[in-house]
């Protein structure tokens, strides 16, 4: 008895050494393990002594069609669940991550949390536009774009008739559309000049209603005229763009504005930028590359939804471990007599272990697959869209199930699976041979 | 339940394997009670008899919009309307940026209208005649050790001083108390600072309200009282729009996410395996025990009783694990809420959570007990006694 408890006991130990160093496995880390694991199969006497116990019970899977199934059912809801959750956090980072570059920068008054709570005045506007490092276009002009970020409450597509939403509105400058080339016209026109006219991008249209092409919107008392649908294949797709002198009319806003969106003659250029902009006493102001600017924004909210999905997952996992513990204690009682005749014919303990290991982490790996895939062709570009953090609109953005993340589901499979059946496996080799072989 | 004996015994055969299944159900159930406690404090959020009297009257253009002070007096004109009060957001953070608060500036009258919120008489005449005086939540207040006296400075992420500094210095008089706990979440994660010494301390500001709330002498003409506010604004450059707060607070959730939408689907897949595993686990239960209900039914069981039987064991084991669950959920919220010093509030599992946990055991156990229950009550017993 003494001894079942110690063996236990260091297995739980052990158990937490193997996951914790399961974490931190990379894929190639995995693959040699795997080869590692193949080689001793196929080269030495055990492991083919191992292959033919294995053989037994994976041909004889067919027979508990049912319980293994629980396994590979168990598994299947907790990477798909884990991967669906993780897919929103990596889908809206990376929508905000590729929003910026390193070849531009965002200038805010000093301390602002996002473009929306900062005001530059005139003036100001006009030493940072002329600040050197920042690039200009043919005519010598700079490439920088004031601008005036504002929210506007739009009619929700498909909502009921008063129901309004809010959406990012962004009085550009005149070079606002230098300043950003991934932004292209796909449907009408841009805004003339002077005019209450909007462009609106395609994931704004798709969010509220009357954004198309030549239709009218109403911001407060005003009617706009939707001119053009624009895309960039970013965040600033959840936005509705218009000329910042109208947009300042109409919020009443005078000469001021929000922050100015520059070109860098090239990205080295940023720090003497910097320094320069930050140091200059007329200016309180900081300066940010929009890669960071907006990588900073998705920060907090990535953060809170990796931890709803891990949290979910982990629970779901104890959940499908125990089912899986349950079915190869089961299988395992089933075959004792079998594996004691084994054991009286000269097999080690060993191979017997490693058997049973392998059918559960082949059920289990079967599970992460069907879950991991599941998820991919349900959630992989799924559009969502929420209120997004140091932004005044909704953003929308597509779920992404990566690479990474199916790598990740499939990791926690193979843990679950790891320990479901490393107790009964050990069980299994530990059983008295006289024992089980008594046994009816 | 002269069987309850019985069906315990059965149920406990095999220790291992009903323990083992109980663990599952059990971390099932607990993750039921933790995300149906978010979904409903979600879904709670503004829906007081309160939030059903008072109305919130913000810019129809944006929400960051402000409006003139000067629609004060005109809206207090309004037939129906009790009594009006302004706020603006403060956009408070404490240390750092990421310590975000709940920061409003509110006019001196403010606290009239949120019966909820309760605080000491002495407290709000503090507020009110010290310029820089705060009023602070409770559990706020309890996630900074902020105490009745302290000088705290907070950063505005929105408004700098007329230096251009955005730290700001309040001094902490009096601490608000949810009266009702049930819909206490938000307003005691409230900070409240006077909304003339923000003004004044400001140049960004001017004299303007960020929002209004207005509270109606009668709900039945809240929708009326509404559209007169909406009228006197009309065609102006500052058009407004009027909700009660029941419905402002609900459109805002709704922007956020579709959090009934989630959970639900979580909560799907969850008992979509647990289904699973519990009926694996029943069936091998009961065709181990074959030649057990033979004998049963020989010595006199009628079949129907053996489908009780088995359908109630099921069920028992159910109802353990699904109780264990949610009364661990029970334990485990206030530990979490607590632990993470007020940045997570969740409400506890409630009447409802219960009714539906209890509604979902029963359910599932029946389900799972049914194809193992009617194999035991179509057994023969020659066949079953015979092993064939």
């Amino acid at each position: 008895m003494r001894v079942t408890w110690l063996i236990n006991v260091g297995l739980v130990v052990l158990l937490a050494v193997v996951l914790a160093a399961w974490v931190m496995l990379p894929w190639p880390g995995a693959l040699a393990l795997a080869v590692l694991l193949a080689a001793w199969l196929l080269l030495t006497r055990r492991g083919r002594q191992t292959l033919s116990v294995a053989n037994v019970g994976i041909s004889t899977l067919s027979q508990r069609l049912g319980s293994s199934g629980v396994i590979v059912v168990g598994i299947a809801g907790v990477v798909g669940v884990l991967v669906s959750l993780l897919s929103m956090a990596e889908g809206y980072a990376e929508t905000l991550r590729k929003t910026g570059g390193t070849d531009s920068v965002i200038v805010m008054r000093g301390g602002s949390a996002s473009e929306v709570s900062s005001v530059l005045a005139r003036d100001s506007i006009a030493l940072i536009q002329q600040a050197d490092g920042i690039a200009r276009n043919d005519k010598g002009e700079p490439l920088a774009s004031e601008e005036l970020v504002v929210a506007a409450n739009l009619p929700v597509k498909g909502g009921a008739a008063d129901e309004t939403g809010s959406v990012q509105l962004r009085g550009i400058g005149e070079r606002g559309w230098a300043v950003r080339p991934q932004a292209k016209i796909i449907a009408g026109k841009s805004f003339g000049p002077g005019l209450r006219e909007l462009v609106v991008g395609q994931g704004a249209a798709r969010q509220f209603a009357g954004l198309v092409p030549g239709g009218t919107v109403r911001l407060g008392a005003q009617t706009w005229t939707v001119a053009g649908v624009f895309a960039t294949g970013d965040a600033l797709e959840s936005e509705i763009w218009a000329d910042g002198t109208v947009v300042s009319d109409t919020y009443r806003r005078g000469g001021s504005r929000t922050s100015v969106t520059a070109r860098l003659a090239d990205p080295q250029a940023f720090k003497t930028l910097k320094a320069a902009l930050e140091a200059n006493p007329q200016l309180q102001v900081d300066v940010t590359t929009t890669l960071d600017y907006f990588s900073k924004q998705s920060e907090g909210v990535t953060k809170v939804l990796r931890i709803i999905g891990i949290t979910v997952g982990s629970i779901m996992a104890i959940g499908a471990m125990f089912g899986a513990l349950n079915t190869m204690f089961a299988a395992v009682a089933a075959r004792a007599r079998e594996i004691a005749t084994l054991r009286a014919i000269g097999f080690s303990g060993l191979p017997v272990v490693v058997a049973v290991m392998l059918e559960t982490m082949l059920l289990a790996l079967a599970g992460g697959v069907i879950g991991g895939l599941l998820a991919w062709a349900i959630f992989d570009g799924y559009g969502a869209s929420t209120m997004a953090a140091g932004s005044v609109g909704k953003l929308s953005f597509a779920l992404r199930v990566s690479p990474d993340l199916l790598w990740t589901g499939l990791k926690w499979a193979l843990a679950i699976g790891f320990i479901g059946g490393l107790f009964p496996a050990v069980r299994a080799a530990r059983l008295p041979v006289t024992t089980a072989l008594r046994e009816l | 339940m002269k069987y309850l004996h019985l069906i315990w015994a059965s149920l406990f055969r095999r220790k291992t394997r009903t323990v083992l299944t109980l663990v599952s159900i059990i971390a099932a159930f607990l993750l039921f009670g933790l995300l149906d406690a978010v979904r409903s404090s979600f879904s709670q959020a503004g829906q007081s008899a309160n939030g059903a009297a008072r109305l919130q009257t913000g810019s129809k253009l944006s929400f960051i919009q402000t409006l003139p002070l000067s629609l004060t007096q005109q809206i207090e004109r309004v037939d129906g309307v009790k009594a009006v009060a302004y706020a603006n957001w403060f956009g408070g953070a404490y240390q750092d940026p990421h310590n975000q608060v709940f920061s409003f500036a509110v006019s001196p009258n403010y606290l009239d209208l949120f019966p909820e919120i309760a605080v000491g008489d002495d407290q709000r005449k503090a507020f009110a005649s010290t310029r820089t005086g705060a009023l602070v939540g409770e559990k706020l207040a309890q996630r900074f050790g902020w105490k009745v006296g302290d000088r705290i400075p907070l950063q505005s992420n929105i408004f700098p001083d007329r230096s251009g500094s955005k730290n700001w210095q309040f001094d902490v008089v009096g601490i608000l108390r949810a009266s009702d706990k049930k819909t206490g979440g938000w307003f005691d994660q409230m900070f409240l600072l006077n909304w003339k010494y923000f003004d004044d301390t400001t140049p960004y500001n001017q004299g303007a309200a960020g929002w209004y709330v207005t509270r109606v002498t009668d709900v039945n003409q809240a929708d009326r009282v509404a559209k007169a506010i909406d009228a006197l604004s009309a065609n102006s450059d500052h058009e407004t729009r009027t909700q009660t707060e029941q419905a402002a607070s609900a459109a805002w959730m709704k922007q956020i996410a579709d959090i009934g939408l989630i959970v639900g689907s979580i909560m799907g897949a969850v008992f979509f395996t647990l289904l699973l595993l519990s009926g694996n686990t029943m069936m091998q239960a009961v065709r181990e025990r074959t030649s057990e209900i033979a004998v049963l039914k020989t010595i006199g069981f009628s079949s129907r009783s053996v489908l009780a039987m088995v359908l109630a064991e099921s069920v028992l084991l159910l109802v353990l694990g699904g109780l264990a669950g949610l009364g661990l959920a029970t334990v485990i919220i206030p530990v979490v809420s607590a632990g993470s010093g007020g940045m997570l509030n969740l409400p506890s599992v409630g009447a409802g959570s219960w009714t539906l946990g209890l509604a979902l055991m029963a359910g599932i156990g029946i389900v799972v007990g049914a194809l193992p229950a009617w194999n035991a009550m179509r057994l023969n017993i020659v066949d079953a006694l015979a092993g064939r």
